[in-house]
């Protein structure tokens, strides 16, 4: 581990075999430092839902609690698909880095965003059958604080699949160019900052609520 | 030549490493997930048990994410990053700490 190069960046590095990143205005180093100050705002964004959440836990106005909402197969499955879409994209980030076939890193890209649709059909299930038991964001503080919460990170997983298919389109058209790398890069930070929001959201939610 | 095939070599070593990175993130995150929804649905322990075993798995958790998906690694990084990683680390507990001292003391006191 020792002999391994400084990092430039956080995410994968691509090292000197892909020059056409670097030779821009500014460094591939700022250029992804610029989107991992964005993901640590979006951090502090999801820590403060976390804490009106738990401020809102026992406001619930007679309505429904965890015990009746949450259902732990289904948070435990949603866990696996993302937790599993995570590495696939590391999967499509060495494809990238060490210049395999086009179909190669198209084929991760593809189960990636096949899991993550996965991941957000489950929790929408989740979330009707949360409204049909009559907990809907309208019924308490504790309900709109989880709503405000949770669909958030399903909102951004959402983004991130709009974003892979504009990445698979841009490759399809363009070849795999220095905009498409720079953007898998940005993409794979955004993807594994994600499921690190959703380790946060089971341990505390769906665990602490079912505890 | 040789050049050639020594940087080729070195590829292939940097390569077998970042995929066993992978590969060790991903075995330790299925591990760090199974034990503590295990805990929760057979209810092995005292509630209070299992939140701070729910505390403790998943900073465990997001620490492995952290150095093999996004490959934070201390002595390697550039200042900023890391800076930046533990300043926001900072503002997260300030803010979720004092935002539940706060209320709580507020809920005991009115309620």
């Amino acid at each position: 581990m020792s002999a391994a190069p400084p990092l430039e960046h956080p995410g994968i590095n691509l090292g000197p075999a892909h020059p056409e990143t670097k030779e821009t205005k500014e460094k591939r180093g700022e250029l992804l430092f610029g989107f991992w100050v964005f993901l640590m705002s979006d951090a502090v964004v999801f820590g403060l839902l976390f804490a009106t959440y738990a401020a809102m836990l026992h406001a619930r106005a007679g309505g429904p609690g965890p015990e009746k909402l949450y259902d732990i197969k289904s948070a435990f499955i949603e866990t696996l698909l993302l937790l599993t879409s995570s590495f696939t994209f590391g999967m499509a980030s060495l494809a990238l880095k060490y210049d395999k076939r086009r179909e190669e890193l198209l084929a991760w890209l593809a189960v990636t965003m096949c899991l993550g649709a996965l991941f957000l059909g489950f929790e929408v299930h989740d979330f009707l059958s949360m409204f049909h038991k009559g907990g809907g964001p309208d019924r308490s503080a504790y309900l709109s604080a989880f709503f405000a919460l949770v669909p958030l990170h399903g909102l951004h997983v959402t983004s991130g699949i709009v974003w892979m298919l504009a990445l698979i389109g841009q490759i399809r058209v363009h070849g795999i160019d220095r905009d498409v790398k720079l953007g898998l890069l940005r993409l794979g930070l955004f993807w594994h900052f994600l499921d690190i929001v959703w380790v946060a959201i089971f341990s505390t939610i769906y665990l602490g609520g079912l505890a | 030549m040789s050049g050639n095939a020594d940087a080729a070599q070195s590829q292939g070593a940097e390569h077998a490493r970042e995929l066993r990175q992978y590969l060790w993130g991903y075995g330790l995150a299925i591990a760090l997930t199974l034990v503590p929804f295990g805990l929760v649905n057979w209810s092995v322990l005292s509630r209070h048990g299992l939140y701070l075993a729910i505390g403790g798995f998943a900073l465990a958790q997001i620490i492995v994410h952290f150095r093999c998906f996004l490959h934070i690694d201390p002595p390697r990084q550039k200042t900023d990053d890391l800076q930046l990683v533990l300043f926001s680390g900072l503002l997260l507990f300030f803010m979720i700490a004092g935002t539940i001292w706060i209320l709580a003391s507020l809920a005991a006191r009115t309620g």
